[in-house]
């Protein structure tokens, strides 16, 4: 049974539409993450599933059962569901422990004391539990935030751009940590932000979202190597796109010659554009004196750590390319670019 | 070497004002240590205690009053969409215009046997004396606790729901998430987190309530304030009024301590994101008219009911009540203001510059002393202010009369003892709005004159006060309207046949004959509201 489904869900904010025409259907103990640039709806959507805004067209499904439709609203008190905010909302006036069991409620105290302690040995606070939450770092204040999400066992967990005031430095190692802490209390959860790193690293799919619905869900690789659509394959990183045509299944033609796909595709309109991924293109050494149509000029260079990147244009687009390993070039200098054979994005026109 | 010379000169005014204007205070001190004195003593043995006992009970009810006005007023308006949440939002806080005794007056005029309610009650149901039911007497110490609770719920209910503004609304909503009712996740979240306001709040309400001084004079409630008006013009021993006035300022100095400890804890649990603009709740049906109507009657019985009586004595009694004294009051209390006023705002500069350039130790001294002023209550104030006065006259007769001179009472009976006791009290008002526009002028403007080679004097001239001027003019005004308000000071202090407009309204409030006196009073509202309007828009502003 689906932990979640939302079926064509909409709403609008003072005539504005926010979410038009959303599904969404998350497995049991699946992480799924609503990616998207800002402003795309998705801390409203997660609003929606809480409850802490009212939906009047769609369906919501928490577990299986009802709780948001045209007629039926179901309060979020009654939804049994975790969430984890931004800010952590933690309750400045009661201690970690206390924080922790705000939400057991039917419960006898010595059952409260025990699933506390349980959670504080989970998230690794045990020693913590007398403290306030402004005596904490900010990664201790997250990891009560999700002990106390968790410790009512809700059947949905909600977390709401987590991640973004923790510093870079430590920020992956936290998202590994809150990972096994989800996956080891076996909930299934909906994850908002709008770092595709973020979700790389935490959800186990991927739903990208553009204005208001599901643009593809997926898994990362999937969405990686095959986006349905050209907002999935920027979002996901950057490229260029060139004209291209279909020749065979396996083969296209551009400006730079002809390109070859690992993966067969049928497409029904032979003539379109490839997005190409830095990483699917290679500098070489000029090969002949003469320039050619795969001759590009380096713009400038950047030294990122282990070797170089140099920013080139194609087409009249902008990327950063890496050079063939061992080559190594100066600004200003010609060189020949070459796209490696690669399961290729064709976008049909 | 200039350099240091003229900050020891801002050094200096900055002292001589802050002790100038803690001298009452300090004189009254020392007063109510004297000896004993036979008034204190017989008060002693006879009514004080009583007295004590009904300030007591009048800032007890009175805070239970407010409490239970002023916290669902704060909740709904801070988390419920409701019909007309938003003029309700403003509106509930117009009741701080009006001035206790002339709502006092109103409903005394409305429920006493000759009143409407009463007569209409008799009409309908046949009674004829009053032996053949029973009706409230409003002139009693509960009256009074309901009067006063009516005017003063508005702090309380400010301080409350930005309270609850500043929490996020995020907490209300993990704690729903985490299966609390919304009832249940005030009680648990809300209302801790807010506790410390409403204990800040209940400590103004407390101070403003034991002040209070036209009501329970005019209810012939007995209380300290009236204890120590009555011990000065009855008996005139400025000794036993003093000591009165320490009981008083032991109670307000408890107040104070509570507003300061739960304002220092409320710190703690402050929000770390921005003010909430939305609400929390959409009420609808049954509920959002109930929310609606409770708003709405407490709004008509504290300021629309009032003010629409008002409104009717003055066109029933136009003539006479639009007449020269109305203008002459007018005139001799827009005097007062405007020469207090400018006085303040002089002090307040000289004092919040010396603390912004000052390099010496505690600069914030000054200015916390010549602000307690504030919290003294008018009738405390009043002697606190005749004690150096009549003892300054004393001996300028003293030394005067080999020449041949007598000015009698010059400090003390004429116009500069109602002046002086204005600037006492208002001075912090001045101060705080001065000190919180310096504050939004960066210092590196200061550094930039000096490095141009301009001297303090010219960089406070040139740069400063051109900058200041918007919260200069706040601050005369606000200073401006308490002092066209004031009472209880402006009853003890005033000269011989001298009267402003609150005194002339509270006279005929005493006389029974607030209609021939209904345009001041009017007058007196319409000037409080003024503020009430700057307390709004900065309130929008943060939101």
């Amino acid at each position: 049974m689906s932990s979640l489904v939302l079926e064509n869900l909409s709403y609008q904010y003072n005539g504005t539409p926010v979410i038009t025409g959303l599904d969404l259907v998350v497995a049991q103990d699946e992480i799924v993450c609503l990616l998207g640039a800002s402003g795309c709806g998705k801390t409203t959507t997660l609003k929606a599933i809480a409850g802490l805004l009212a939906t009047k067209q769609g369906k919501v499904f928490i577990g299986g059962k009802l709780v948001s439709d045209e007629r039926t609203f179901l309060a979020p008190e009654y939804r049994n569901i975790g969430m984890m905010f931004q800010d952590y909302a933690l309750f400045p006036h009661l201690t970690v422990a206390d924080n922790i069991a705000f939400g057991l409620t039917k419960m006898s105290k010595i059952q409260k004391q025990q699933r506390v302690n349980e959670m504080l040995e989970l998230v690794h606070l045990v020693g913590c539990e007398k403290r306030f939450p402004h005596q904490l770092s900010g990664g201790q204040q997250q990891r009560v935030a999700i002990a106390r999400a968790l410790a009512y066992k809700p059947s949905l967990l909600l977390l709401d751009e987590p991640f973004s005031n923790i510093d870079t430095q430590v920020r992956f190692e936290l998202i590994a940590d809150i990972r096994r802490i989800i996956k080891n209390q076996q909930v299934s959860a909906v994850f908002v932000t709008h770092s595709k790193e973020e979700a790389f690293a935490f959800a186990d799919t991927l739903a990208i979202m553009d204005c208001g619905k599901i643009a593809q869900q997926g898994t990362p690789e999937q969405l990686f190597n095959t986006p349905n659509s050209k907002v999935v394959a920027e979002f996901l990183g950057q490229g260029i796109y060139l004209d291209a045509e279909a020749l065979t299944a396996t083969e296209y033609s551009t400006a730079f010659g002809r390109v070859e796909s690992l993966l067969a595709h049928s497409h029904a309109k032979r003539v379109g554009q490839l997005y190409v991924r830095p990483h699917h293109l290679e500098l070489t050494p000029l090969q002949s004196k003469h320039s050619s149509v795969n001759t590009v000029t380096v713009l400038n260079r950047r030294f990122v750590g282990s070797h170089f990147v140099y920013k080139v244009m194609i087409e009249g687009q902008e990327i950063d390319v890496a050079a063939q390993s061992g080559q190594s070039f100066l600004v200003n200098e010609d060189v020949t670019i070459r796209i490696t054979p690669h399961t290729v994005n064709f976008f049909a026109e | 070497m200039r350099f240091k010379f003229s900050l020891s000169r801002w050094q200096f005014f900055a002292w001589v004002i802050g002790l100038l204007l803690i001298t009452p205070l300090c004189f009254l001190l020392f007063e109510s240590l004297q000896g004993d004195s036979e008034v204190f003593s017989h008060l002693w043995d006879t009514v004080l205690w009583d007295y004590t006992r009904n300030t007591l009970l009048l800032i007890l009810g009175v805070g239970v009053v407010s409490c239970l006005i002023a916290l669902p007023l704060g909740w709904l308006t801070a988390y419920c969409d409701f019909p007309g949440r938003r003029q309700f939002e403003w509106a509930l806080m117009l009741p701080l215009a009006m001035p206790t005794y002339i709502i006092a007056y109103v409903y005394t005029d409305l429920f006493d046997y000759a009143g409407p309610v009463q007569i209409a009650l008799r009409n309908w149901f046949g009674w004829q004396a009053p032996s053949d039911y029973w009706f409230f007497d409003i002139r009693t110490l509960p009256g009074a606790i309901m009067m006063i609770a009516l005017v003063l719920y508005p702090y309380l209910y400010l301080i409350f729901k930005t309270a609850l503004r500043e929490q996020s609304f995020k907490l209300v909503q993990a704690s729903q998430l985490m299966g609390h009712s919304p009832r249940h996740s005030f009680y648990k979240v809300s209302l801790p987190l807010s506790r410390g306001a409403i204990v800040a709040g209940l400590a103004l309400i407390s101070m403003e309530a034991m002040a209070d001084f036209a009501t329970v004079n005019y209810f012939a409630v007995s209380t300290l304030t009236t204890a120590v008006y009555d011990t000065w013009l009855g008996y005139y021993s400025l000794t036993a009024a003093a000591k009165i006035s320490a009981i008083m300022l032991l109670i307000l100095f408890l107040a104070l301590t509570m507003e300061r400890y739960s304002r220092r804890n409320q710190a703690v649990f402050e929000r770390q994101s921005g003010v909430n603009s939305d609400t929390l709740y959409t009420l609808t049906g049954k509920s959002a008219w109930l929310a609606t109507a409770f708003c709405f009657v407490v709004l008509f019985f504290a300021f629309v009911l009032p003010v629409a009586v008002l409104v009717g004595y003055a066109i029933s009694y136009a003539e006479q009540a639009w007449n020269s004294a109305f203008f002459l009051y007018a005139w001799q209390s827009f005097k007062v203001a405007i020469i207090v006023s400018v006085v303040t705002i002089a002090l307040s500069l000289l004092v919040v510059f010396y603390q912004r350039i000052a390099k010496q130790a505690y600069p914030l001294i000054p200015g916390r002393l010549a602000s307690i002023g504030y919290a003294l209550p008018g009738t405390v104030l009043a002697i606190a202010v005749l004690l150096p006065l009549t003892l300054l006259d004393d001996k300028l007769n003293t030394w005067l009369e080999p020449a041949g001179f007598s000015p009698g009472l010059l400090l003390s009976g004429t116009l500069f003892a109602i002046i002086f006791a204005y600037v006492v009290r208002f001075y912090a008002i001045a101060h705080g709005a001065v000190e919180a526009s310096f504050m939004r002028i960066s210092p590196s403007l200061d550094m930039a004159s000096q490095s141009m080679g301009k001297s303090q004097a010219q960089t406070l001239r040139k740069v400063h006060i051109p900058l200041l001027r918007r919260g200069i003019l706040t601050a005369a005004l606000l200073v401006f309207i308490e002092c066209m308000k004031e009472l209880p000071a402006a009853l003890l202090l005033r000269p011989f046949n001298f009267e402003t407009l609150a005194t002339h309204v509270f006279q005929y409030v005493s006389d029974e004959q607030l209609e021939l006196a209904s345009i001041s009073a009017l007058a007196i509202v319409l000037v409080g509201l003024v503020p009430l309007y700057f307390v709004n828009r900065s309130m929008e502003q943060r939101s």
